[in-house]
C-alpha cells in the first residue's frame, strides 16, 4: 500500500532532485518497484481496506476513484469520515493502485471514474467501510476497559466512557482494533443523512494546498532517474498508417537518442528532453498512407448524417401511439433540423504517460479515469500478465471523459518504452497531437417534428437523431440487434438515469447510426448534450408556435414527472421567471435528465446589434438526490456552465482532407473569464436516491442560452457553435 | 548556454538558443509548477513573471533573456503560500484539477501589483488564461478577496 507519507517523500525526492541536479540519478533505489510499495509501509495501522489510523490519530482514507478536479476525493473522504466519527481536521487520503486492487481480490471495488459515478456507486460500501472501522475501534476500547461497547460514545476520534469519565483516542486503540473480526457490513446501520455532521457540509477540499504553490505533481511532471522523453506523431487521418520516415535527417540533432515506430500508425522521437524530442519530430520527414478517411470532410460527413434523418434503417426506441399520423392530422405542424459538431475534450494537461518495461514487468505513471483499464492496456502492450504490472495513479489535469477506457496514450508509451528496456520513457503529446487524436464528442443532426391541436397542446412529437455512435467504436457489445440506445441518452422512457420528462400522447424517438472515420467517445455529459439541445430548443419552438409561455408549456406536460418538474420550478422561481428584466436582456429555459440527476436552467442573455451574444446570468438547478458537499456541487455546476458555454460559442472540430482542423486554442477557442456569466446554483436534493454531479447540468446550459437568444432575436438557433451562426 | 536569474538564484543552463523559456524552466531547472498547455501563448498555463510583468514562457526564447532579467515562477511567489492571492485561492477553494492554477495565480499577482484594487473590467482584461474546469467565477471572487486582504493588511 502506498501512503501519503510515502508519496510525499517520493515527491520531495523527485521534485527536489530535479531542482538540485537537473534530474540526475542520485543513486537512490528505484522508487515504486512492483510489490515494493507495500513493503515501504507506514507508521499507521490498517483497520480495514478503507481506513488506516496513525498513532497521532490521523485517519487515512483510501481512495480508489480518480480525482480530476471534480472533488470526488474530498467527497468520498467525507462519507467515510462521517461513519468513522473521526476528527475531520486529522483526515488524510491515499490512492489505491489497480495492481494492489487486483492483488487484494478487488477489495476496493470499481476504480473507473466516469459517468458521474465516483460517489453515487461507491457511497454505500465506503460508508460501510468507515462504519466498520468505527465499530472495531470502539470495541477495542471496550475490551481494554472491560465495559460493554454499548456504553461508549465516540466523536471526533475520541472514545468516551461517560459513566467512568474515561477517554481514549483512535490512535491508541488502532493496534488492538485491527486484530478484531470485522463486523458483517450488511449488519451495519448507516446514519440518516439528516444527522450528518461532515458529509453534506461545505468542507474545504483536501487537495488544494499543493495546487497553489506549484508543488503538485501531475503525470506530466513525473521525473525518474535516467528517464528519456518522447514526442509522438500519429497519422493525421484517423485510420491511416505510417508508411516511412527518414531517421537520418534528425539523428544528429541535439539530444536525440532514436526514432521509433509506434504501432503501425505513429512514429516517436526519443531524446534527453521533450523539447529536443519535439524539435526533432517536427523536422522528421514522414510519409503516411492516409487510407479511406483521407477523402472525407465536414461536408461529406454532414451529407451522410442528413441522409440518416429520413432513412429507413432506424430503430424506434420509444413508440407511443402514432406520432407521424398525429402530426399529419394536427391543426398546426412544426419541423426543424438541428446539428451539433464533433468536440474535443481539450484537457489542460495534454495526454502523457511514463512507462518502464523491464524483465517481464511493466509500470506506468499516468493520469487515468480508468486505472484498471490502464493496467490492462499496459500489460497487454508489454505482453506481461496483469500481476506483473502496476499503474501509479496521479491526479488528472482534466479528464472530462478523455482519459477513460481507451488508454491510447498509455499503449503508445508502453510501445515506446518496450524498445528501451530498463529505461523509463515519458511520452508527452503536443497540444496539436492532443487535438488531432481525441475521441471526440460524436457529431449528430436531429429532425424534430411536432403537431399542435387548436388549443396549442402538443399532440404528436417525432424525434429522429442521425449521427455517430460511441458504442460502435468503443463498446460494440452494447449494440443489440443493431439497436444503440446510448445515442438517445436523456430521451429514454425508463426512469432513474436519463429519462425523457414529458407526457406526449403520440411520441416516436429514433436513431439512425451514421459513423465516420473520426474516433468518438464520451465527452463530459456525453449524449445528453446534443439531445438536450434538440429536445429543449424544439420545445421552445413548439411553445412559441402554441403561443404559450415557455415555462407553462413545459409544465403542462410534466405532471407525470414530478422530479423533473420540481427542478424546473426551482430555477424558474430563483431566476424570477416572468418578472421584468433590464432592457435588452432576455430569458431562456431548459430542463433535462442525465446521470441519475435532474437538471434545469434559466439563462439571461443579450444580443447586440452586431449579433454579439452576452450571457449575463445563469441559474442552474440540480436534484442529485444526496448532496455530499454543497460547495463542491456548486463548483461542478459552475464548471459545467463554463464547459457548456465553450461548446455554445466556439466548440467545433471540423474535418478537411480527412484531418482534424482545429489543432490549438487559437482556433479551438475556450471560454475565458471575461465571458463567464454569474452562475447561481440551486440545490434541491430529495435524499431518496443517489445521482451524479460532474456531468448532469451541462446539458441544460446550451439550450437555455439558445432559447434566450431566440427570445432576443425572434429567430431560433438550430446549429452550434454560435461562431458559425449569423444571428442578426 | 544561458545564465538565468530564477526566483532569486542564478543558474547556468545548457540549451539551444531556440528553446522556449518554459522548457528550460521545466526540463533544465526542474521547476514543475509552470505548465505546458498549448505552446502558442494562448492558454497561459506557462505564465511567469519577467521583471514583474506576467509573460507566457512557452513563447519566449531563452536567448532573449538577459542574465539581469528577473524571472519568478509560482515556486518563487512566496515561501509558504502566504501571498494574499494564494490565501484567497485557498479560502474560496478555487482550483478544481489545478493544472492551470499556477498560471492563473501568476496572472492575478501581476494584476494586483499594478492595480491593487482592480475592477471587474480590470480582471476581465488581465485574466485571460484558460481554465477548462471553469473556475472563472471563483477566480474573479478570489482576486477581489486578495485585493481586500492587501488593503486591510
Amino acid at each position: 500500500m502506498t501512503t501519503t507519507t510515502t508519496n510525499l517523500s517520493r515527491r520531495k525526492f523527485i521534485v527536489g532532485s530535479a531542482a538540485a541536479g537537473g534530474g540526475l540519478a542520485l543513486g537512490i533505489p528505484f522508487p515504486f518497484g512492483v510489490g515494493e510499495a507495500a513493503a515501504q509501509g507506514t507508521p499507521g495501522v490498517e483497520i480495514n481496506a478503507w481506513v488506516v489510523v496513525r498513532p497521532d490519530d490521523t485517519c487515512v482514507v483510501r481512495i480508489a476513484r480518480s480525482e480530476m478536479g471534480q472533488g470526488t476525493l474530498t467527497g468520498l473522504a467525507q462519507l467515510v469520515a462521517e461513519e468513522l466519527e473521526c476528527d475531520w481536521k486529522k483526515i488524510a487520503t491515499e490512492h489505491v493502485f489497480p495492481g494492489q486492487n487486483l492483488a487484494h481480490k478487488r477489495v476496493w471495488g470499481e476504480m473507473a471514474t466516469g459517468g458521474s459515478r465516483g460517489i453515487r456507486t461507491s457511497q454505500d460500501y465506503v460508508r460501510r467501510g468507515g462504519a466498520a472501522a468505527r465499530i472495531m475501534l470502539v470495541q477495542a476500547a471496550a475490551d481494554q476497559w472491560k465495559v460493554p461497547a454499548a456504553e461508549l460514545t465516540v466523536s471526533d476520534g475520541v472514545i468516551t466512557h461517560t459513566t467512568s469519565g474515561r477517554k481514549i483516542t483512535y490512535g491508541k486503540v488502532a493496534e488492538a482494533a485491527a486484530k478484531l473480526t470485522p463486523p458483517d457490513p450488511k449488519s451495519i446501520q448507516l446514519k440518516d443523512p439528516k444527522n450528518w455532521k461532515v458529509a453534506g457540509k461545505p468542507m474545504k477540499r483536501l487537495d488544494t494546498a499543493d495546487k497553489l504553490n506549484g508543488s503538485k505533481m501531475y503525470a506530466i511532471d513525473v521525473k525518474l532517474p535516467g528517464m528519456l522523453l518522447a514526442a509522438v506523431k500519429r497519422c493525421p487521418v484517423h485510420g491511416g498508417k505510417l508508411t516511412s520516415y527518414d531517421e537520418a535527417k534528425v539523428s544528429s540533432m541535439p539530444g536525440v537518442k532514436r526514432v521509433v515506430k509506434v504501432h503501425d500508425d505513429a512514429v516517436a522521437v526519443v531524446a534527453d528532453t521533450w523539447w529536443r524530442a519535439k524539435t526533432a519530430l517536427d523536422a522528421l520527414p514522414i510519409a503516411w498512407d492516409e487510407g479511406a478517411g483521407g477523402s472525407q470532410s465536414s461536408a461529406t460527413i454532414a451529407e451522410r448524417l442528413k441522409e440518416g434523418l429520413t432513412a429507413g434503417d432506424v430503430f424506434a426506441d420509444t413508440n407511443i401511439g402514432d406520432a407521424p399520423k398525429a402530426i399529419a392530422g394536427a391543426a398546426k405542424k412544426i419541423e426543424a433540423v438541428y446539428s451539433t459538431p464533433f468536440l474535443a475534450h481539450a484537457t489542460m494537461e495534454p495526454m502523457n504517460c511514463t512507462a518502464l518495461v523491464n524483465e517481464g514487468k511493466v509500470e506506468v505513471w499516468t493520469a487515468t479515469q480508468s486505472a484498471e483499464g490502464s493496467l490492462a492496456a499496459a500489460c497487454e502492450e508489454a505482453g506481461v500478465p496483469l500481476a506483473n504490472g502496476e499503474v501509479h495513479k496521479l491526479d488528472l489535469g482534466g479528464g472530462f471523459g478523455r482519459r477513460g477506457g481507451t488508454q491510447d496514450y498509455t499503449r503508445q508509451a508502453v510501445a515506446i518504452a518496450k524498445q528501451f528496456p530498463g529505461t523509463p520513457v515519458k511520452l508527452i503529446w503536443s497540444r496539436e497531437e492532443d487535438q488531432a487524436h481525441d475521441f471526440y464528442r460524436p457529431i449528430s443532426q436531429c429532425k424534430m417534428s411536432a403537431g399542435l391541436d387548436q388549443n396549442g397542446k402538443l399532440v404528436g412529437l417525432h424525434i429522429r437523431v442521425s449521427g455517430q455512435s460511441i458504442n460502435a467504436q468503443l463498446n460494440p457489445g452494447a449494440i443489440k440487434e443493431g439497436k444503440d440506445s446510448r445515442q438517445l441518452q436523456g430521451l429514454w422512457k425508463e426512469p432513474g438515469d436519463a429519462q425523457f420528462g414529458y407526457s406526449v400522447p403520440n411520441l416516436q424517438i429514433e436513431y439512425a447510426m451514421r459513423n465516420t472515420h473520426v474516433r468518438v467517445g464520451p465527452w463530459r455529459g456525453v449524449n445528453t448534450n446534443q439531445n438536450g439541445v434538440y429536445l429543449e430548443c424544439f420545445m421552445e419552438e413548439a411553445a412559441r408556435a402554441a403561443g404559450a409561455d415557455s415555462l407553462e408549456f413545459r409544465r403542462s406536460m410534466m405532471q407525470g414527472y414530478p422530479k423533473h418538474l420540481a427542478v424546473l420550478n426551482a430555477v424558474a422561481e430563483k431566476a424570477g421567471w416572468g418578472k421584468p428584466l433590464p432592457a435588452g436582456v432576455h430569458r431562456g429555459i431548459a430542463q433535462f435528465m442525465g446521470y441519475g440527476s435532474y437538471s434545469a436552467a434559466v439563462a439571461e442573455v443579450s444580443v447586440s446589434k452586431e449579433g454579439k451574444v452576452k450571457v449575463h446570468r445563469m441559474v442552474l438547478g440540480v436534484n442529485c438526490g444526496h448532496v455530499v458537499n454543497p460547495d463542491q456541487v456548486a463548483a461542478q455546476v459552475e464548471g459545467s456552465a463554463a464547459y457548456g458555454l465553450s461548446a455554445v460559442f466556439y466548440g467545433e472540430m471540423s474535418v478537411e482532407r480527412g484531418r482534424m482542423v482545429e489543432l490549438n486554442f487559437h482556433n479551438y477557442q475556450i471560454l475565458r473569464l471575461a465571458e463567464m456569466p454569474k452562475v447561481e446554483t440551486v440545490l434541491v436534493p430529495t435524499y431518496d436516491f443517489w445521482g451524479g454531479v460532474g456531468e448532469p447540468t451541462i446539458c441544460v446550459v446550451a439550450p437555455s442560452v439558445m432559447n434566450a437568444i431566440y427570445a432576443a432575436t425572434g429567430k431560433p438557433v438550430r446549429s452550434l457553435p454560435l461562431k458559425n451562426v449569423k444571428l442578426v | 548556454m544561458a545564465k538565468l536569474n530564477i526566483n532569486g538564484a542564478t543558474r547556468d543552463v545548457q540549451v539551444e538558443d531556440s528553446t522556449p523559456l518554459l522548457w528550460v524552466i521545466r526540463e533544465q531547472v526542474g521547476l514543475i509548477g509552470t505548465k505546458y498547455g498549448c505552446g502558442v501563448a494562448q492558454c497561459g498555463a506557462c505564465s511567469v513573471h519577467l521583471n514583474g510583468e506576467v509573460v507566457r514562457s512557452c513563447s519566449i526564447l531563452v536567448s532573449s533573456i538577459k542574465p539581469t532579467d528577473k524571472i519568478v515562477t509560482i515556486e518563487g511567489l512566496s515561501r509558504d503560500s502566504s501571498h494574499p492571492v494564494q490565501k484567497a485561492w485557498a479560502a474560496l477553494d478555487v482550483p478544481q484539477c489545478g493544472y492551470c492554477q499556477s498560471g492563473q495565480i501568476m496572472a492575478a499577482t501581476a494584476l494586483l501589483a499594478k492595480k491593487p484594487q482592480p475592477t471587474d473590467a480590470d480582471i476581465d482584461a488581465a485574466m485571460t488564461n484558460i481554465c477548462r474546469c471553469g473556475t472563472y467565477q471563483r477566480i474573479r471572487a478570489a482576486v477581489h478577496m486578495a485585493a481586500d486582504m492587501s488593503k486591510k493588511a
